[in-house]
């Protein structure tokens, strides 16, 4: 940035009282960074004790969750989470891509002034709300349409597919705008439609933009809670089919934490573990995927 | 932004498709076909559009319906009675305010210092790259494990118990990155030449700071603010481990309360009373969408200057 050339540096020495500003701000940037250490060192000192204590096969792969008998088994909640992740990206990202190639190609500027706003509206919706929504509405259709009770992972899946939208269509957007016009119009030159333009050329060469807008959608499906806590059923079991019921691993502590303490708290603070775990590995993987390109 | 392996590949897919037919008749079939399904690819991408906007637009029209029978002035200045079943949210409204106001208080110099350094004091190098993961491992974290944390730190370990203290300061360290990030959007759109005017007339940093950048970058912040407190009205799973669930009026902030979100979550999922639950959400999703608005109206005043 060229505005170096003109800060601290170049302005000379920085005065008494401007070296006191400056590293007041020093300490107050690193408070981010520093939230982050406690967070770890938080949650990681009650939950990995109790991990080590189980053993860590026991506690990833056992599929028996007896917190008062202490068996502390979360494997059908990992399984869980990755379904209802899985399922809520099958039905969101196909939907925002389409979303995003119409509002960025195809769209009139009107349209676009209008529903862009509003998509991104949708994002500030309240979790809960999406909850409540799941319950009175998605619910009972999924019962109606499919059988079982409705509380299950596809009702789960369709809710958090919903509300990955937002973020799957704004970044998506950015990444398609910020595609040369000249991609475009080589391609229609060529005699490609509007369409195959689109699909072929522009969504392509969108492509890191893209596979970064998927991932952050996937960080928030898999961290959701209330929205998930409502719909999904909530019974401790491994989900073989999208009609069963299921619990993720945030439902897991939002459910029981109330209530628990000594051993069992410890173990929820586990499962904060491996959530922080899955979480923080899927971020690394969008910063390696980002810089790459 | 741009692979420069994709766009050879996928230039040349293109002319493959377009020129496979040779002959007359075949071309313009080939071109009937392709314009056939362009318009059905189109239409699909505009029919996705409208469904897309269409569930907001649900959304909020069905708990418009569901719950303005209930929509009344003394819905927002009576006291719940039973639990909820009757009487309106008042004390929940100021609990609400109270959480957003501590969290705010703490959350924003916090995020708009960080933003000033990065931006006026260093160059990029390994602290701010450091500073930005910080900031972006933040932004990623689940809500529910700053309950955890906030639960661990704030309420057990340094003894604030379940109260407003305990959930702003948890909510400040959630909404801290969007602070950041908004200002430092805001700050780095600041044109550099506002900068050298300041130096050159003798102004000192700060004083090119406080005088010029930020009143400069103001729109942006605000915005960012803005968002940040939508973000806190709906949080729901951090604030019930740490600020508790009880409806009294708070005396100080030292006190267990209910935020908005979480009486909403507890009339629904307790089936407390339906018709409650219908018309605190409406309130909720109003409140959140009004201020909501306000950022969007603050961006794009931000972006036409």
């Amino acid at each position: 940035m060229p505005v170096d050339e003109f800060s601290a540096k170049t302005v000379g020495a920085l005065s008494a009282r401007e070296e006191r500003i400056r590293r007041l701000l020093l300490v107050m940037a690193l408070s981010s960074v520093s939230i982050l250490a406690l967070i770890i060192l938080f949650v990681f000192r009650e939950g990995l004790p109790m991990i080590w204590k189980t053993g860590v096969s026991a506690f990833l792969l056992g599929t028996r969750w007896a917190p008062t008998k202490g068996a502390f088994g979360i494997f059908p909640m990992i399984i869980g989470t990755l379904e209802v992740t899985l399922g809520a990206l099958l039905i969101g990202v196909p939907l925002s891509l389409l979303v995003a190639v119409h509002l960025s190609e195809f769209a009139k500027p009107l349209t676009r002034a209008v529903m862009k706003p509003m998509i991104e509206l949708l994002a500030a919706i309240p979790s809960v709300v999406f909850g409540f929504i799941g319950v009175t509405v998605i619910v009972p259709f999924v019962r109606e349409w499919f059988g079982g009770t409705g509380f299950s992972v596809l009702s789960a899946s369709i809710i958090l597919g919903v509300m990955i939208l937002p973020t799957i269509i704004s970044i998506t957007f950015e990444a398609l705008r910020a595609v040369p016009a000249s991609y475009r119009e080589g391609a229609l030159a060529l005699g490609a439609t509007p369409w195959q333009t689109a699909i072929r050329v522009t969504l392509p060469a969108a492509r890191s933009g893209i596979v970064t807008a998927v991932i952050l959608g996937m960080g928030r499906a898999m961290g959701e809670t209330m929205a998930v806590i409502m719909v999904a059923g909530n019974a401790v079991v491994i989900p073989t089919s999208p009609l069963h019921p299921c619990r993720t691993l945030t439902s897991n502590v939002a459910l029981e934490m109330a209530y628990a303490s000594g051993d069992h708290q410890k173990a929820l603070f586990a499962t904060g573990v491996v959530l922080f775990v899955m979480i923080f590995l899927l971020n690394l993987l969008a910063g390696l995927l980002v810089k790459r390109r | 932004m741009i692979d420069s392996a994709t766009r050879p590949d996928s230039v040349q897919r293109v002319s493959a498709t377009a020129t496979v037919s040779t002959t007359a008749a075949e071309a313009s079939s080939a071109a009937r076909y392709n314009a056939r399904y362009n318009r059905l690819g189109m239409s699909i991408a505009r029919l996705t559009s409208f469904f897309v906007t269409a569930i907001l637009v649900s959304i909020v029209g069905y708990l418009a319906v569901r719950g303005l029978p209930r929509f009344s002035p003394g819905f927002f200045i009576d006291s719940p009675i039973n639990l909820g079943r009757e009487g309106g949210i008042f004390p929940i409204l100021v609990s609400t305010a109270l959480l957003a106001l501590v969290s705010l208080v703490i959350a924003v110099p916090l995020g708009i210092a960080t933003a000033v350094y990065l931006t006026e004091y260093t160059r990029e190098g390994h602290l701010t790259l450091v500073i930005r993961f910080g900031a972006e491992c933040l932004a990623g974290i689940p809500s529910i494990i700053f309950g955890l944390f906030g639960f661990m730190l704030f309420v057990v370990s340094l003894g604030m118990g379940w109260s407003i203290m305990s959930g702003g300061l948890t909510l400040a360290c959630m909404v801290l990155p969007t602070i950041f990030r908004t200002s430092e959007e805001a700050i780095k759109a600041v044109p550099d030449g506002l900068r050298r005017l300041g130096y050159s007339l003798g102004a000192t940093k700060s004083q090119v700071i406080t005088r010029i950048i930020l009143p400069q970058a103001k729109n942006g912040i605000l915005t960012g603010i803005i968002l940040a407190l939508g973000r806190v009205i709906g949080e729901t799973a951090c604030v019930i481990f740490t600020t508790g669930i009880s409806m009294e009026m708070p005396k100080s902030l030292f006190d267990s309360a209910r935020s908005m979100s979480v009486h909403f979550y507890l009339l629904a999922r307790e089936g407390t009373s339906i018709e409650m639950a219908y018309t605190t959400a409406f309130a909720l999703v109003l409140l959140i969408l009004l201020v909501n608005s306000g950022a969007n109206l603050l961006m794009q005043s931000a972006g036409r200057r």
